[in-house]
């Protein structure tokens, strides 16, 4: 019924959707996942990277030699990284800090913190998109035969691969990553050892929040931006986060391609509306089979 | 003496009775355009009760209430519009090529089956999500981020289904109702009157619920869902009653909605209003049955007075909104009555009196 | 003339590699203070967890009344065969006074539609009265469970417990935390229990066992070591090896 062409076409486009929902989640992981805290802000932490690299963008096109216009991308990276890690920091140090035996509430604190970026964004940027024009380096793409690979899908493939090593290296091989997960493993004997459960709480959320201004980075590559950027991806990267189980990377991995892929199939073989039905059906089905996700942690308390 | 007299007078059945008083009052002294905005108001404030035995009392926080007041809506709209074409295709379908009624709208043209499905399809919808999430003890968190995924889902569903739900300009251009012209003053007055009616008989129903036995178990499924179980009482059937309870009423004020505002549309059920929903019994008082109303009535007012004029300004207010209600009155606007009224007893009494049950 | 109200027999609970109950076979007796002792980790709490239902046996049988199985039933089915459990910390409802909080403990049908009819019966009201009295808090009923002491939050834990009048009350350290006339308190509640349940006690504190103790079993590796009298037990060599050695003179001789 289909060809080889279409089917490797519309799995190619599956994995690129899940690299981008991996990009996201990977961030909502580590604050939803290891400190339990449902950061709606976070869609507009994304916003906050893209604007950022169209910023930078612009800053080149009016003050840099042409010749050097590519470069613009390479630094939006780690600016917009450390912005919104920056952005999250303050989060969690004047409002998240206070919730966090509170998740619904904290949720909702968040979501107003969302609005509130969200229309400073208006304000500053207006309300139509904006465009950013990809460097040259990521436009054109990779001909197999008769496939067209895009080079910017694939190099969001590979960025959000370079940010699951990096976020594994550093949780599981580096003295200050060793020290989060004893954090979210055990608080109090974590504080006994003499760990700042405080400082931590704060690295913490900061690099979640970091990596969403990286993924908003990512965005630009795709389309226009525009002030609701983030809210278009945020409900897939959560359902990724609960289809995945809490906690684990294995998790969102699996989660964020398996969504990917089954989203962009069943697009296809159906169409777009009848598609995200289907991949709500399919991910409570899911939960049917595996209600704490696919990697399931045990606790000994109660409630 | 004076005190207990003034006690009694300030007794909740007193002002609640005062308060509906007042409200069936309200079409003596407000203007048709006033009552018109009140009733809307007021069909929130229905939607906020039962999202707030969801949420309030029982601890499970839907960020979907949208979509039951959408659809319940949408079904007292369906009949509208077939009443306001008369027998002949509605324009929207027609514009999409269809030549006949499609099945699904075929019971839509007898209102009493209407009525009855806005609120009956709501609550189903709400039944099925509730026992397949319920029953594998999905809940807290996980429960909400897929209640907001259900939003997505079902706006993505009405937006896509143009021929069937008008899409993006979603249904309006009614005419009567039971003969009556929708539009006229008293037509809408009656509207008005109606809204006050069932807003009463939920609230003195969900009151009746959560008075006895029911409400404590309820408020312990809030507090130690686990401990419930234990005490031999299986949660999630409970929570999936509240669940499908609170939905029924959603689609009930949506219908209400419907008949007053006289267009629903997805951007009115998405994924914004449904968080607001939240934000009107976040700030009226969760796990109160007065303060849901309160909160609907306020925001909204704010919202009218405020958003026509000043958008902008309207968006950071209700960012902030959240964040200062949340942090700082996590008990909302009833919550400061309280401590208010407990303060004033523990002057006026010196001897011990009854604690004031949070959650009466 | 006692007889055994519950089985478990060749009983493993496997946490993923790691048998916390590894092949224990297990009887308690009806109207007997029944104590279960042993070194962390040894299986204690996950004994009381697997018989409540909170987790679920890898394999195995466990029996009340020498019919009910009940590995397959929920938590709340257990309850309904008469099986109550007291956890370690105070669980109870802060938000719900005292009387609230033995209210819908009470046994009574506890489905859906019967709770949204429900009434107090006067026979019920008598129930609650005389529970409060059993467990000395009359004068608390209608304070939020919140504002107890400790002690007493634990009390009314216990009258939680009994509310649901179960054949086997299972206790998870009781007298953690408590004041030597609170622990006194808790021991005569015991005693008083068991002169119609079986009580099935998780406890650290020797001197408590060897007071209130018709039966201690000694837990070791998810196994049991050795049932008998408090006597038997202290006296036994292999316990004292490889559990009481350590601790038997600080605590049990003395």
């Amino acid at each position: 019924m289909f060809g080889l062409n279409e089917i490797i076409i519309t799995l190619f486009n599956g994995i690129s959707l899940g690299s981008i929902l991996l990009l996201i989640a990977l961030g909502l992981a580590i604050t939803f996942g290891l400190m339990n805290v449902i950061n709606m802000a976070h869609g507009e932490l994304i916003m906050v990277g893209a604007y950022i690299t169209y910023v930078i963008q612009n800053l080149f096109v009016n003050y840099a030699p042409p010749e050097y216009f590519d470069l613009y991308f390479i630094i939006s990276i780690p600016v917009a990284l450390i912005v919104a890690a920056g952005i999250g920091m303050l989060l969690e140090v004047s409002l998240i800090r206070h919730l966090y035996k509170r998740p619904l509430d904290s949720l909702l604190a968040t979501w107003g913190i969302g609005l509130i970026l969200q229309q400073t964004a208006r304000s500053i940027f207006g309300a139509p998109n904006v465009g950013v024009t990809s460097p040259s380096f990521l436009t054109g793409g990779l001909e197999v035969g008769t496939l067209f690979l895009p080079y910017s899908r694939l190099f969001i493939l590979g960025l959000s691969i370079v940010c699951l090593f990096s976020i594994f290296y550093y949780f599981y091989r580096t003295a200050s990553g060793r020290r989060i997960r004893a954090v979210m493993q055990n608080r109090q004997m974590a504080e006994c050892l003499g760990v700042s459960t405080r400082k931590v709480d704060m690295l913490t959320f900061a690099i979640g929040s970091g990596f969403a201004g990286v993924a908003g980075c990512a965005l630009t590559l795709l389309g226009a931006i525009g002030p609701t950027i983030g809210t278009s991806y945020i409900i897939d990267a959560f359902m990724v986060v609960v289809v995945g189980g809490v906690g684990a990377l294995f998790g969102a991995v699996t989660g964020a391609f398996g969504i990917g892929i089954l989203n962009t199939v069943f697009e296809y073989v159906t169409n777009a509306t009848l598609g995200k039905v289907l991949i709500f059906v399919v991910i409570i089905a899911f939960l049917q089979w595996r209600p704490s996700g696919l990697v399931m942690s045990r606790s000994r308390s109660l409630d | 003496m004076q005190n207990t007299i003034y006690q009694k007078l300030l007794s909740r059945r007193v002002i609640f009775s005062l308060i509906f008083l007042l409200l069936l009052a309200a079409p003596l002294f407000m203007s048709d355009f006033r009552l018109n905005l009140l009733g809307k108001f007021l069909a929130f404030a229905i939607l906020a009760i039962g999202l707030d035995l969801l949420w309030g009392y029982t601890g499970v926080l839907s960020l979907g209430h949208g979509i039951f007041f959408g659809i319940g809506a949408y079904c007292m709209a369906m009949y509208l519009k077939l009443e306001a074409t008369g027998g002949t295709l509605p324009d929207f379908m027609a514009w999409s090529g269809m030549s006949e009624l499609p099945l699904i709208w075929l019971p839509f043209q007898y209102p009493i089956i209407a009525i009855l499905l806005g609120i009956l399809i709501p609550a189903v919808v709400a039944l099925f999500i509730g026992y397949l999430t319920f029953r594998n003890r999905i809940s807290g968190v996980y429960f909400t981020i897929l209640s907001q995924a259900l939003v997505l889902v079902v706006v993505t569903l009405f937006v896509g289904s143009q021929n069937l739900t008008g899409g993006t300009s979603g249904l309006t251009n009614f005419k009567t109702l039971f003969g009556f012209q929708v539009n006229s003053a008293s037509t809408q007055t009656a509207f008005y009157l109606i809204t006050v009616v069932v807003l009463g008989l939920v609230f003195f129903a969900c009151r009746k619920l959560i008075k006895g036995r029911f409400g404590k178990i309820l408020v312990g499924i809030r507090d130690g869902e686990n401990r419930m179980r234990f005490l031999g009482y299986n949660p999630s059937a409970y929570k999936t009653f509240i669940y499908t309870l609170s939905g029924g009423i959603a689609g009930l004020a949506g219908m209400l909605f419907v008949l007053q505002v006289g267009i629903i549309s997805p951007t009115m059920i998405g994924i914004i209003p449904s968080i607001e929903m939240v934000l009107w019994v976040a700030l009226g008082g969760r796990g109160t049955l007065i303060g849901p109303i309160i909160g609907a009535v306020l925001v909204n007012a704010a919202k009218t007075g405020f958003s026509e004029s000043y958008p902008d300004i309207w968006t950071y207010f209700l960012g902030l909104l959240f964040v200062l209600v949340v942090v700082f009155l996590p008990k909302g606007i009833t919550g400061l009555f309280e401590k208010w009224s407990d303060r004033r007893k523990k002057q006026d009494v010196s001897s011990s009196v009854e604690v004031e049950k949070s959650y009466s | 003339m006692s007889q055994a109200v519950l089985k478990l027999k060749k009983v493993i609970v496997d946490f993923s590699g790691f048998k916390a109950i590894n092949q224990l076979d297990f009887t308690v007796q009806s109207k007997s203070v029944h104590f279960v002792i042993g070194p962390n980790g040894a299986g204690k709490t996950t004994l009381l967890d697997v018989v409540c239902g909170k987790t679920k046996a890898t394999t195995g049988e466990i029996k009340l009344q020498e019919k009910k199985e009940l590995s397959k039933l929920t938590e709340d089915q257990i309850v309904h065969q008469g099986i109550s459990r007291k956890f370690q910390a105070p669980t109870i409802f802060h938000n719900l006074t005292v009387k609230d909080n033995l209210e819908i403990a009470m046994k009574q049908k506890k489905n859906l539609f019967s709770m949204i009819k429900a009434k107090w019966t006067n026979e019920q009201k008598k129930k609650v009265n005389d529970m409060l009295d059993l467990v000395g808090l009359k004068e608390e009923q209608d304070q939020l469970a919140g504002s107890l002491a400790h002690g007493q939050k634990q009390w009314m834990e216990i009258a939680m417990v009994l509310m649901q009048e179960p054949d086997i009350v299972l206790l998870d350290e009781p007298i953690a935390g408590m004041s030597k006339k609170e622990r006194n308190k808790t021991g005569e509640l015991i005693t008083k229990i068991a002169k119609d349940h079986a009580v099935l006690i998780v406890e650290h504190d020797m001197d408590f066992v060897k007071e209130y103790a018709d039966i201690v079993s000694v837990m070791h590796e998810g196994q049991l070591l050795y049932e008998g009298s408090m006597e038997e037990v202290q006296n036994d060599p292999t316990v004292r090896e490889v559990y009481l050695g350590r601790k038997v003179e600080e605590n049990v001789v003395n």
